[in-house]
């Protein structure tokens, strides 16, 4: 069964330095909270997972959280470039970043092998593309039936998985709507699962079909309200785009970011804090 | 005949135009999502627009500032997971046209998202792949729409992503793809096409006002030009009317306007 614990005990428990950690959330329900909160506690040495780095990457990697990150598409979506990322990439700041590239498809794949116990995924992928050149984790098979030859990559088996979603309930089964992304494939895959939920209810009341995370494949549950905060929480809240939109100047400047970061993530305690930081800022 | 009209708009009205109703789009963010609807709203609406969020039948009022906007998945005729939309629905053969947005293309309409300058040391790192490479080797034709530039039109990709037509010729149907690859390629100032034996890109159209000089100066090797070079039609007052309300609310509801530019 699920513990139920503070977003502070969980990261504390569960992420420590030179993890693999892999929080997804397909630009809906991204577990901004968590993110927050590993920046906060200063782990460090991390394998970033992700399918999108998006602006919670962005921010990890600026902060000097991770030394890899595996990805298949890092920008801030409808604004433009995330410019940690870049120049941690470009010039390896403030520490040099490992990077291995794969496409969604792959990645998608990637997460449902490590879901499913199997140790690698299989694709019709990367036919004419330089990206198996610059990654040997993408190699490929021959198919015993048919001959025809296609793309091979590992299973994606995250040391813990951080993602947010809508409800739990007091036994800790989750429950994800709207835009539900890679998520449960993330989840099973991982050794450690961590969910921070916007409520935790008496009853779930799913509909039959619901994607739900049963509580037994749940390692601990966070009550974080807005921990999605600025992606969007279907039914809760909508996207920040103004919050997107600031980052990309925010981002740009190293003098920049480093204050935003000390002022809004190691000035405060806790997400609530962080939010109530924000107010009065646009 | 209708009133002035920008390159963007000509070219949005363009690229609208080459969908027909009821054909199932896989769309990528940008200016592929403003022509896909655009063309939803005005000629084509039963189109079937597919966004790699795993939205299918997604029919949003404005456009989607990312790729999983809650307004598709509450528009959708269904919400699928993410392995599941690159698996059953893409490389399951059931997308008509992969519609795509690039960096760079080359004149086999290779296209890189990835990089500019070298990968280990990258001048520009771009955003990368995400979805394009299985939708180019698996929809059953690829457009691809961007404005045409030294920049964007270049004789060598620093990095291919995503497969067009790759070395020309019959590479491509050797290769193991799928589909026909890229069909058309849409710009502001024109449509080009694959000539049918070398895969390599042809003028085909000219958009209004815009002059052939020009745009072979904006294409980083020799254009092809067709020997029935052909003046696309301008924007109807109608269609210009419907984009810009689309673009209007678009600004209002984000704040921003959603060009993919």
């Amino acid at each position: 069964m699920a513990k139920i614990l503070t977003l502070k005990e969980a990261i504390n428990e569960y992420v420590n330095d030179g993890a693999v950690i892999s929080m997804e959330g397909f630009t809906h329900l991204i577990p901004f909270a968590a993110g927050h909160e590993i920046i906060r506690q200063r782990k460090k040495n991390l394998t970033l997972i992700r399918m999108t780095p998006d602006l919670i990457y962005d921010q990890l990697i600026g902060a000097g959280c991770a030394s890899k990150l595996i990805f298949s598409w890092g920008g801030n979506p409808g604004v433009g470039s995330l410019h940690r990322f870049r120049e941690a990439i470009q010039v390896g700041w403030p520490v040099p970043l490992k990077i291995e590239e794969h496409g969604h498809a792959d990645m998608a794949s990637r997460y449902q092998a490590g879901a499913s116990g199997l140790p690698f995924a299989v694709l019709r992928g990367y036919i004419g593309s330089d990206l198996p050149k610059f990654n040997s984790n993408i190699k490929s098979v021959v198919c015993p039936f048919t001959g025809e030859k296609l793309a091979a990559t590992p299973a994606i088996n995250p040391d813990v998985t951080i993602i947010h979603a809508q409800k739990a309930d007091k036994k800790g089964n989750i429950l994800i709507q709207g835009i539900v992304g890679v998520q449960k494939e993330a989840v099973l895959a991982a050794k450690v699962a961590i969910v921070t939920v916007e409520e935790i209810v008496e009853e779930l009341d799913a509909p039959i079909n619901a994607c739900i995370l049963p509580h037994w494949v749940v390692t601990a549950i966070c009550h974080v309200p807005g921990g999605a905060h600025p992606s969007y929480a279907h039914g809760y809240y909508e996207r920040d785009n103004v919050f997107c939109q600031n980052w990309d100047a925010i981002g740009r400047d190293r003098m920049k970011f480093q204050s935003w970061i000390e002022k809004h993530i190691y000035g405060t305690a806790d997400f609530n804090e962080f939010k109530k930081s924000l107010e009065g800022e646009v | 005949m209708s009133e002035n009209y920008t390159p963007n708009e000509m070219m949005t009205v363009t690229a609208s135009r080459c969908l027909q109703n009821g054909d199932v789009c896989f769309v990528g963010i940008g200016l592929p999502s403003a022509a896909s609807n655009l063309a939803r709203l005005t000629h084509a609406p039963e189109v079937v627009l597919i966004y790699e969020s795993g939205t299918i039948g997604a029919k949003p009022h404005v456009l989607p500032l990312s790729i999983g906007d809650g307004e598709l998945a509450e528009t959708a005729d269904t919400v699928v997971s993410v392995p599941e939309i690159f698996r059953y629905w893409l490389q399951g053969g059931r997308v008509k046209v992969g519609f795509l947005g690039a960096a760079q293309i080359d004149k086999f309409a290779n296209i890189n998202t990835t990089v500019i300058g070298s990968y280990d040391r990258p001048k520009v790192r771009l955003p990368g792949a995400g979805g394009a490479p299985e939708i180019a080797s698996s929809a059953e034709e690829v457009w691809i729409i961007l404005k045409q530039s030294l920049r964007t039109f270049v004789s060598k990709l620093d990095f291919t992503t995503s497969a067009g037509h790759m070395t020309g010729g019959d590479s491509r149907e050797k290769s193991g793809a799928r589909g026909k690859g890229p069909t058309r390629v849409i710009t502001d100032m024109g449509i080009l096409e694959p000539d049918p034996e070398t895969k390599e890109l042809v003028l085909t159209h000219i958009h209004p006002g815009v002059n052939l000089e020009d745009v072979k100066k904006a294409t980083g090797w020799e254009l092809k030009v067709s020997r029935v070079l052909k003046v696309t039609d301008v924007p109807t007052a109608y269609e210009l009317e419907v984009l810009r309300q689309l673009n209007s609310s678009t600004a209002l509801k984000h704040g921003t306007v959603v060009t993919g530019d």
